[in-house]
């Protein structure tokens, strides 16, 4: 059943240059099954010896058709799909999807909430990190990394798996607030892991800041400028590497991060080394902002009650009339949405992710569009990749971060 | 009994040709890389020290099909990839098995649409299936485990 | 409203006729096709709307003129304004020039909006399938194109979906 359709070198004649169609150059294909390209990413390569003259990417094959599936479902079903989309950030898709559908809605949300919410897209931030310094350390060579890594996401897992039940896709923020309350042991697991976590990440540091060889592979290498970055609408780590400081949580504050003090690491560089240093820098602000949100998170409910979109909690419904009415409603049919349209950004750990939402004045959502910051940051590769080694393309992804399932969608 | 009674001390042991075949076939079984989507982050999460899967054979993933003999498939698998997976199927030397990680590689999952393949076994033959969405990596261990006890139950007539 | 977002709107309902709306305290700013590459390159230049951030396509069928609106999300990093601007477009053969030239950042959107919506643009460098396989035929997100919905297999039709399944060959 292999029926393959070849790739003519006609449809991409405007993309190679003439030395590849008299074959003085070689085009390779780094498939969509390699070790290195962080998910089914495929690169054509044109290399003349070893140094690349064009790098054409070619994405679509993790594509899921999550759009077209969330215009078939309520709100609330459509929200397990948000989850899947960039599945490093589970809970930063949510919560834009959340952030959406209750501005859409005029929905309100309970402070408590909001801190929670804070909590939980940290943390979700530096798992993100962890994993990115791991597997970008395992392609440039520094394989014990990867293992010591893992160690601090299986901590956050643990704690996600405590508020919600799941490790993953866990659909912990609803429209409306959070799902339920964070149980008593939450406090003492997560000031562990802040306390631990800065000695960790001075381990990793000096493993990798100071090392000859990865400076070596990171200085210098894909450098992009700022200017570059804004007309090709490049946000996150690289825009910040180099020299913006714009960081959404600062420039469009949602769910309370105004009350919190952190600031934005930027360096200058542009480079794959500029960039590592902004993400390490960004966990430590992370752990910051965790504990001031720990420390001033208030009492009171965890979700809004507005009954006509967020479900009564299971033991009014035994009680009251309206309670088991609105249940009824909202699990058969879902809540209204009226006929406009709103477009909400928040930070993901890979830059501005937004979702364009249009109602249609029924359940469903009639048009839904995630920007995603992978599809939108991919587009740079062949920049960055022009006249640069084959080992360095590696290098290169690596350090754009993307999440093909974010890019696919 | 019999002759290991007698001699047990010389370091013999009598077995079965099946048997010992068999169990060199799940002890050292390389698995290829080829992690999709979210499953692929708890299989990395399987493979690292907290649940280390290397206890189990599994210690290097090679990337190379012509040299593995176990392909995860952890993820879903939509239709521009599908003709891809048949051709690493293709591509792995006998003996082949697959392990079809999480929902969407099992039956499509949560996705029920256009793009994505309802199950990774419209395409390629499956062995054992790990629910979860994503399962977790004591699960997808679980499902390792079973398939070496049905390795270890096959018979002669099967593959010779 | 903020007074440059406030001066943009009152440009481009003078110059254009455009219309405005605003909901949640976001601005929507209704466009003719005609004037599209105009004003987004006066938008850029004169009131700074440096970054496109982002580029998709709504489908109104079975409702045929106007069937496409494509939506642009505009924002200027130096004054933290977002401004969006809608373009109606015909059902039959849908085209519309590309603004790649305005912003490079535009050339994957339109690809994906080729791909997913069948609008075609003129002037684009790289017109090709980005998401579904290059031999695919139809748009997947127009609403007259089905969801490929499977039946769900329970125990009383197990059978004869098993027989309309796919199965591997060795």
């Amino acid at each position: 059943m292999s029926n393959f359709r070849e790739t003519n070198i006609e449809e991409l004649r405007h993309l190679v240059s003439e030395r590849a169609l008299s074959g003085e150059t070689m085009l390779l294909n780094m498939g969509p099954q390699h070790p290195s390209t962080h998910g089914v990413l495929r690169l054509l390569l044109e290399l003349d010896g070893e140094i690349v003259q064009n790098c054409i990417p070619d994405i679509g094959f993790l594509h899921t058709g999550v759009e077209k599936n969330m215009e078939s479902k309520t709100y609330q079903q459509a929200e397990v799909l948000s989850d899947r989309l960039d599945y490093m950030n589970s809970l930063g898709n949510n919560l834009v999807f959340c952030l959406a559908v209750e501005k859409l809605v005029d929905l309100d949300v309970p402070e408590r909430a909001q801190a929670i919410r804070v909590i939980m897209a940290e943390l979700t931030r530096i798992s993100n990190h962890m994993l990115w310094i791991g597997t970008s350390a395992l392609d440039l060579g520094a394989m014990s990394l990867f293992m010591y890594a893992l160690r601090e996401r299986e901590m956050i897992l643990d704690i996600f798996e405590m508020c919600s039940g799941q490790r993953m896709m866990t659909t912990y923020i609803r429209p409306g607030g959070v799902w339920r309350d964070v149980p008593p042991e939450f406090d003492k697991a997560v000031r562990d892991f802040t306390n631990i976590m800065p000695k960790r990440l001075d381990e990793y540091e000096t493993m990798l800041t100071k090392n000859i060889l990865f400076l070596e592979r990171t200085v210098g290498i894909g450098v992009i400028s700022q200017e570059e970055c804004i007309r090709y609408g490049i946000t996150g780590p690289i825009l910040r590497g180099s020299g913006k400081a714009y960081d959404l949580r600062k420039v469009r504050p949602y769910s309370g991060y105004e009350l919190y003090d952190f600031d934005i690491p930027t360096r200058t560089g542009g480079d794959v080394n500029s960039r590592y240093q902004v993400r390490v820098q960004e966990v430590r602000e992370s752990v910051k902002i965790i504990v001031q949100a720990l420390n001033k998170m208030p009492g009171g409910p965890v979700r809004s009650n507005n009954r006509k979109f967020v479900p009564p909690p299971r033991s009014e419904i035994g009680v009251s009339m309206e309670a088991l009415i609105h249940h009824f409603k909202l699990w058969t049919e879902g809540f209204k949405a009226p006929a406009e349209s709103v477009f909400v950004t928040a930070e993901s750990p890979r830059g501005e992710i937004g979702v364009f939402l249009e109602g249609d004045g029924g359940p469903n959502p009639y048009r839904i569009h995630f920007r995603t910051p992978s599809f939108v940051n991919l587009q740079i590769m062949p920049q960055l990749t022009r006249n640069r080694f084959v080992a360095d393309v590696v290098g290169i992804i690596g350090s754009i971060d993307i999440v093909l399932g974010d890019a696919d969608r | 009994m019999g002759i290991e009674q007698k001699a047990g001390n010389l370091g013999i042991v009598t077995t079965t040709l099946e048997k010992v075949i068999n169990w060199s076939r799940t002890s050292s079984m390389w698995p290829m890389l080829f992690g999709l989507a979210c499953c692929a982050i708890e299989m990395m999460a399987s493979q690292a020290a907290n649940y280390d899967m290397s206890r189990f054979g599994m210690e290097l993933m090679r990337a190379s099909p012509r040299q593995s003999d176990l392909m995860f498939v952890a993820g879903r698998v939509s239709r521009k990839m599908a003709p891809v997976v048949r051709q690493l199927y293709d591509q792995m030397p006998d003996p082949k098995w697959v392990i079809a990680i999480g929902d969407c590689a099992a039956c499509g999952g949560v996705f029920n649409n256009y793009a994505i393949l309802q199950g990774v076994d419209e395409i390629v033959p499956v062995d054992v299936y790990i629910a979860g969405c994503p399962p977790r990596p004591e699960a997808i261990i679980h499902g390792v485990i079973t398939l070496h006890e049905k390795i270890r139950s096959e018979k002669l007539s099967t593959w010779a | 409203m903020d007074a440059i977002l406030q001066s943009a709107v009152v440009f481009l309902k003078e110059t254009y006729q455009s219309r405005e709306n605003e909901y949640q305290g976001q601005v929507t700013v209704l466009l003719a096709m005609e004037h599209l590459i105009d004003a987004l390159t006066r938008l850029r230049d004169e009131f700074s709307f440096e970054m496109l951030e982002m580029e998709t396509a709504v489908d109104y069928w079975p409702q045929i003129s106007p069937r496409f609106h494509i939506v642009y999300q505009l924002c200027s990093l130096q004054h933290n304004i977002q401004l969006r601007v809608r373009v109606p477009l015909d059902g039959n053969s849908p085209s519309l020039p590309t603004i790649e030239g305005i912003y490079p950042n535009a050339n994957w959107h339109e690809r994906e909006i080729w791909d997913m919506f069948g609008i075609r643009f003129d002037g684009h460098s790289d017109l090709r399938r980005i998401l579904m396989p290059a031999d695919w035929a139809g748009h997947p997100l127009r609403k007259d194109f089905p969801l490929g919905y499977e039946e769900v297999q329970f125990s009383f039709n197990f059978d004869e979906i098993s027989l309309r399944k796919p199965k591997p060959g060795k």
